[in-house]
């Protein structure tokens, strides 16, 4: 997957006029859609979901600022670079999907 | 002595917290790395790798807390650290002055800086760089958004400059690596 991703984006950054980073949004096939976001640090959310779900940025900034970020980067114990093992943060990331109007 | 109530407001997702405690909390981590590598050059390298570390968290945080894009050039980047990041974590706002020639390098000139209020440092350490974790912090910091910089302080009130100055130079853009195998 992520191959195809890198290789969308790098086409995206070169057709965009627009700062690469808002450039990939989102695409979708005839039986899913996928979100994408991604932070100037060089995290890269992805989100599926079914095709009638509007735009599912503001979820996915909101999963990157108050989920990985208080949870996985502000926990010392958490190494980065790798998958992230917490209990706490696969339980908190759980709800909030859940939660989503969609 | 002055103390901040600490409390949580609806409207800032920042807690107030005692500066003194913060003053104290990393003079007793100063003493403490003196006591335990006996000279100053090594204190400062272990700063400086200490703030490297919390630099490369640190800008999540930020980023997720200040919602800033990409900055375009150096000089963004310069404005970006004094009157965002600076504002946001040390409650100051230093200036951006001595810009080199070709845009590359810039001091940054601190009036007062939190982490050495009541510090005087002892003449048996003169070569200490008391607030060296603070160039390890912008260094992780800025390689996490791809720039590799080099830091460091040219003027330090505690031997005796009438401002502190940290002079910051970019060395190189960091180039998004594939992993292996994934081309």
């Amino acid at each position: 997957m992520f191959g195809m991703l890198f290789s969308i984006r790098s086409f995206v950054a070169k057709m965009s006029p627009v700062d690469m980073r808002d450039g990939f949004l989102c695409f979708q096939t005839s039986k899913y859609k996928l979100h994408y976001y991604e932070t100037p640090t060089g995290l890269r959310f992805v989100l599926t979901t079914d095709l009638g779900v509007g735009s599912a940025r503001d979820a996915l900034q909101h999963l990157y600022s108050n989920i990985y970020v208080g949870l996985g980067v502000k926990n010392p114990l958490c190494p980065l670079g790798e998958p992230v093992q917490s209990e706490l943060f696969r339980s908190r990331l759980d709800a909030f999907v859940r939660a989503l109007p969609f | 002595m002055y103390w901040y109530l600490p409390f949580i407001s609806p409207s800032a997702s920042m807690h107030l917290m005692s500066s003194e405690l913060f003053t104290l909390t990393y003079g007793a981590l100063v003493t403490q790395l003196c006591k335990d590598y006996e000279n100053d050059e090594d204190v400062n390298k272990q700063l400086d790798k200490m703030g490297y570390n919390i630099g490369v968290r640190l800008i999540e945080d930020f980023l997720a807390r200040s919602n800033v894009g990409r900055c375009h050039d150096f000089r963004e980047t310069a404005d970006v650290i004094a009157k965002v990041a600076f504002k946001m974590y040390l409650g100051i706002t230093p200036s951006i002055t001595n810009w080199s020639p070709a845009g590359d390098e810039f001091s940054l000139i601190l009036e007062n800086n939190p982490l050495v209020d009541f510090v005087e440092l002892p003449d048996n350490h003169s070569s200490l760089i008391y607030s060296n974790l603070l160039c390890g912090v912008l260094r992780g910091a800025l390689e996490m958004v791809q720039m590799a910089v080099d830091v460091k302080f040219v003027q330090d009130t505690l031997k005796g400059d009438s401002v502190t100055e940290i002079r910051m130079k970019f060395i190189r853009r960091i180039e998004d690596n594939l992993p292996v195998g994934e081309e």
